[in-house]
């Protein structure tokens, strides 16, 4: 076994994720219109609630929408990061992650590539995100978009893991509702991609610390910095933290002989 | 080789000379009675000075070595050294002092008197009171025209722009504007006076030779109820090419083409902006946020806001030193 069996396991799982990707416009389109109606529609509405406090990285006043961005940035890896997840389990269904199972490689190696194929399509929806967002006057300094993306591998790589591992226990098709309503509505609302964390403190100091917590809220906070050039060396080391804990879990949880599918009468 | 070396030592020097930018943003602080020094390269708040009650209208000399700082509530104005930041005297403004222009010689100041609807003359030399000019109710933006032919008095309740002659003292002519006149400030070559009415939410441009009004412009921002809009300050550069009204509760400095006068964009700043003032080379612009407690600094090359600056609490009138 050399590296170029390595190289070609991993180069075939990106390219079958960017094919799919491409083929499936409905899908790009839809994983921008998410973000795009929460920065038209609902970030329009609270225009003049916020710019009491100026808090780092900003230097001055901001207008919302320009403090969901980042938020909303994360949301497009979190829903991209389930919908891997979900094609997982579809694979499972389907018959075809079996022939990836069987491939004689390490199965972390396949799930790595697995997880930097769903990163990579995420990176690429996030920069258009950003393009359209630039023409909606919202600007980060030039660096911030060169300085973002090291962040948006990392905060890709461990929103991905997380569904990975969620996908290890998911048996059926029709049991991703249940993500949606327990991962993906509170990891997205109790985190600070849409109010930051004092705002959420005046109203309940409860809810501000699950906020903190959340490892969503950290991704959040590493993209909102890298954005504005600035490394937040907490949120790094908590992403990084979460990325490896999520992972391990997911590779148990893909062992045939110790995980979930043991339970689950394999893949 | 040789001019090499020399080349190398032009360099030193330039490089030596510091930043391009070395210039020092003065604040008045209308409730800590205080003046606020800003530093804006390293963009951090170097001191704030006692300085006299309720410190509110503030100008510079033209030679740039003293400040005239109106102590509203010790009823005077205070000359400072603008160096060592000392009191060098005091002048006999009136009563209440809040607004007041200096004339381009530096050697007069007229102030708005607003509870006595006068404007006082002052000859700074002499310390003395050269003439009370009785105008409208509430007078309040005050100012000279370049050209010092025409000193300009807006009377808040009257709502009138009153055309002084700088060399009688006399009302010429009386402009009826939109309701509440708030600030005046002439174009360079002292064609044009633009006027914000602080209750129309308007900026009017007067054609300083038929003193009449050429153009009404409503303020409008997407998001803040017309109620909000409140123009307060304005400023122009020197080439008329943009001039900047602060919008008050708005949080917004509006940017206007001096040439088509439209509104290019609203940029946002801290709350109830205030006053406004150019750097020497304007290409910043730095503006007072009343309730915020700080300054706002506006990159006008880029036209974007690059940072605020806390300095103390209900910043008012700000001018900035070379």
């Amino acid at each position: 076994m050399n590296m170029m069996h390595y190289w070609r396991a991993m180069w075939g799982i990106i390219g079958r994720e960017l094919w799919r990707f491409v083929t499936q416009r409905e899908r790009f389109i839809s994983a921008l219109v998410r973000p795009l109606v929460w920065l038209f529609v609902f970030a329009a509405g609270f225009r003049a609630a916020l710019g009491l406090a100026i808090t780092p990285p900003y230097e001055t006043y901001i207008l919302y929408e320009v403090y969901i961005t980042p938020g909303l940035i994360g949301m497009i890896q979190l829903f991209n990061g389930m919908q891997s997840s979900l094609s997982m389990v579809y694979d499972r269904e389907m018959g075809s992650m079996r022939i990836l199972m069987v491939c004689p490689l390490p199965r972390w190696f396949l799930l790595l590539s697995k997880l930097l194929a769903g990163t990579g399509v995420s990176i690429l929806q996030v920069y258009v995100f950003l393009a359209i967002a630039w023409f909606y006057d919202i600007h980060a300094p030039w660096q911030g978009y060169l300085w973002v993306l090291p962040t948006l591998m990392l905060s890709g790589l461990m929103l991905g893991a997380l569904g990975l591992l969620l996908s290890s226990f998911i048996k059926q098709l029709e049991n991703f509702a249940g993500v949606m309503n327990f991962v993906i509505f509170p990891m997205f609302f109790m985190s600070t991609a849409l109010y930051p964390l004092w705002k959420m403190k005046e109203s309940s100091v409860l809810l501000s610390q699950m906020a903190q917590y959340n490892p969503f809220s950290q991704a959040v906070e590493l993209i909102r910095f890298a954005l504005y050039g600035q490394f937040n060396k907490y949120a790094f080391i908590y992403t990084l933290c979460a990325f490896m804990l999520f992972m391990t879990a997911a590779i148990i949880g893909y062992n045939p002989s110790k995980g979930m599918m043991v339970k689950k009468g394999g893949g | 080789m040789i001019l090499k070396k020399q080349g190398l030592g032009v360099f030193l020097a330039l490089a030596l000379a510091g930043p391009v930018h070395a210039e020092t943003v003065f604040v008045t602080l209308e409730k800590d009675n205080a003046l606020a020094v800003v530093d804006p390269i390293t963009r951090k708040l170097t001191k704030t000075v006692p300085i006299g009650q309720r410190p509110r209208g503030i100008a510079l000399s033209p030679d740039n070595k003293l400040l005239y700082i109106a102590t509203s509530d010790d009823n005077t104005i205070k000359i400072i050294d603008a160096e060592t930041l000392k009191e060098l005297g005091k002048l006999p403004s009136g009563d209440d002092p809040e607004t007041f222009a200096l004339n381009p010689a530096g050697d007069k100041i007229y102030v708005s008197n607003e509870d006595d609807s006068l404007v006082t003359v002052i000859d700074i030399a002499k310390k003395k009171v050269i003439k009370q000019i009785k105008v409208g109710v509430e007078p309040e933006g005050i100012t000279v025209s370049p050209d010092n032919k025409w000193l300009i008095s807006a009377s808040e309740t009257t709502n009138m722009v009153h055309w002084i002659d700088t060399k009688t003292n006399t009302i010429i002519e009386n402009t009826l504007v939109d309701p509440r006149p708030r600030a005046v400030g002439f174009t360079a070559d002292s064609q044009q006076l633009w006027v914000t009415s602080e209750m129309a939410g308007t900026l009017m441009i007067l054609d300083t030779k038929t003193q009449q009004i050429i153009k009404t412009i409503k303020f409008e921002v997407s998001g803040v109820t017309a109620d909000k809009i409140q123009p307060v300050g304005v400023v122009i550069d020197k080439d008329s090419n943009r001039g900047y009204v602060a919008l008050g509760p708005a949080n917004r400095v509006a940017v206007i083409n001096g040439k088509t006068f439209e509104v290019e964009k609203t940029l946002l700043v801290g709350q109830r902006v205030w006053n406004l003032a150019f750097s020497p080379d304007q290409k910043r612009l730095y503006t007072t946020n009343g309730t915020s407690n700080d300054i706002s600094i506006i990159d006008l090359e880029n036209q974007t806001v690059t940072k605020s600056v806390g300095v103390g609490n209900y910043p008012w009138g700000v001018v900035v030193k070379p």
